[in-house]
């Protein structure tokens, strides 16, 4: 196996984007990320999308995209995992290059979704969700991690507060991200104070709806060095996948999302790390309890702590292990198929000391978590300065 | 837009409340699968969920999805049956202050949505107070 590297990024600020398309956002992106690289060809893509069917009445993402960024005949393909999409469109882009079938792999993902309405979106996004047993009968998305949060305050005692700082610290990184959404800070009180969607979460403990697009470019490691002008080389250390239940109600212990356990200690093992080796993570905080019982189940900390873990302020850009320093899918916003390398550029970023603001103090070692649904798919990347 | 087939397939989970148990390990599946182990040779015989049950957690919906905005707000509870097999269902005939975990529950038949004003009427399980 042939270790990959990744050479290049390149985003768009996430949001209500009316004026572009989904062949605009994408093709932003990946020009982004190929002027980042500085390659001169692709060999292969892949793209992550949710339901660009549903949310953008188009699907054959892998012709459409190859076509308007002007590189067929390329091999392309779309890789579907719920919001998970785009970390596993990152991991086929791995496996391509590791197993020695291509060198320059654009991987990348998209999601427009302001194109249908919020009932729209509602139906959309819910198609992650088991359709006949769970959607069926009147539950929502926010509806079951609500459920999960109910769940996790009744066992371990976290107060409606200390969940809060999860947001709060979200919004805190994202005021200093040009990338984000929403780049304004909010309060404990702003977030227990909006509006209630599925108790005990408020709209301020949920991911938005986001047009947008990220894409990274990947190499193996041995070319690294000529794209790098300078700058760090970043590898590709450990890759995790794995799923789990698609219904929440069929898992034994409501507040653990066990694929994310799993992909993680693949991931870990594979690069001869622990979760106390990582310097910081961007993981799935689609709402706000995601946040506190994935950063338990990556291993950071002991289950029933997170989210005290959070209200200390140990998740903060100055704690001591810095949690979605680019303001997570709170701040930075949620296009779902694009937060798995969306996450990537962040982490890229942030090894690459590119950070601005929110810079951390030379990291180099970083994870990204990306899942689908309500955690039945799941997807670790570690990334190190070499 | 409901599917007319797919909702008559589901018809023995919705009205009867069928599910299968591996005979292997005890363990009740709802809806019933093919196989609990496809590299052992699991064996599955039929299974009805117990209609009585408690609640493992809940929420109150406050946000719905479009086929169920006239009956927001309203709760919904994952509920372990009594015996074995798990539902997630809507929970009725309760003022939400006095929903808890661990609150004993019982299965009863109900209209669940409606295929806007034309369209088919479809029936199934929601939980009230036992």
């Amino acid at each position: 196996m042939r270790d990959v590297a990744v050479i290049g990024i390149g985003i768009q600020r996430w949001g209500e984007l009316w004026e572009r398309s989904l062949r605009d956002l994408w093709v932003e992106a990946a020009l982004g990320a190929i002027e980042d690289a500085g390659v001169d060809h692709i060999d292969s893509m892949y793209v992550g999308a949710m339901t660009p069917g549903l949310f953008a009445g188009q699907e054959h993402l892998s012709s459409l995209l190859a076509d308007y960024l002007g590189i067929t005949p390329v091999p392309a393909t779309r890789v579907e995992s719920a919001c998970a999409s785009g970390g596993m469109a990152m991991r086929a882009g791995f496996i391509e290059i590791a197993g020695g079938f291509s060198d320059i792999v654009l991987v990348s993902g998209v999601e427009k979704m302001t194109d249908v309405d919020g009932a729209g979106a509602t139906y959309a996004l819910a198609t992650a969700a088991d359709g006949d047993y769970e959607v069926y009968n009147g539950v929502t998305f926010p509806g079951l991690y609500a459920m999960m949060a109910q769940d996790y305050m009744h066992r371990f005692g976290l107060t409606r507060e200390e969940l809060a700082a999860v947001p709060v610290k979200s919004h805190a990184n994202g005021a200093l991200n040009p990338h984000a959404q929403f780049q304004r800070p909010t309060s404990i009180e702003g977030v227990i104070n909006s509006v209630m969607v599925a108790d005990p979460l408020t709209i301020m403990d949920c991911s938005p709806i986001t047009d947008g697009a990220a894409a990274a470019i990947l190499c193996p490691l041995e070319m690294a060095q000529d794209f790098a002008k300078g700058r760090p080389i970043i590898k590709v250390t450990g890759v995790g996948a794995a799923t789990d239940t698609i219904a929440l109600h069929d898992r034994a212990d409501l507040s653990t999302l066990n694929a994310t356990v799993v992909a993680g200690k693949r991931a870990y093992e594979m690069a001869g790390v622990g979760p106390e080796d990582v310097d910081f993570a961007e993981v799935h905080d689609c709402f706000s309890i995601a946040e506190v019982i994935v950063t338990e189940d990556l291993g950071f900390f002991e289950k029933g702590t997170g989210g005290k873990a959070a209200a200390a302020g140990d998740t903060a850009l100055t704690g001591k292990k810095p949690i979605n320093t680019s303001g997570g899918l709170k701040s930075k916003g949620h296009p779902v198929g694009a937060t798995g390398i969306g996450q990537i550029h962040e982490l890229v970023t942030q090894l690459r000391g590119e950070a601005g603001k929110r810079q951390l103090k030379n990291p180099r070692r970083g994870l990204a978590q990306n899942m689908g649904g309500s955690g039945g798919s799941a997807v670790v990347h570690i990334l190190e300065v070499v | 837009m409901a599917s007319v087939p797919g909702y008559w397939r589901e018809r023995a989970q919705r009205y009867r409340y069928k599910g299968n148990k591996c005979k292997e390990t005890g363990k009740v599946f709802f809806p019933p699968r093919r196989t609990a182990n496809p590299f052992a040779g699991s064996t599955m015989e039929p299974y009805t969920l117990a209609t009585t049950g408690e609640v493992l957690t809940y929420t109150i919906i406050r946000v719905p999805p479009s086929q169920f905005v006239d009956e927001a707000p309203y709760a919904v509870a994952v509920c372990e049956m009594d015996g074995g097999g798990r539902i997630t269902a809507q929970l009725v005939d309760c003022p939400f202050e006095d929903i808890k975990i661990g609150m004993r529950v019982r299965i009863e038949f109900r209209r669940i949505q409606e295929d806007s004003h034309a369209g088919i009427l479809m029936y199934g399980y929601k939980v009230v107070p036992e």
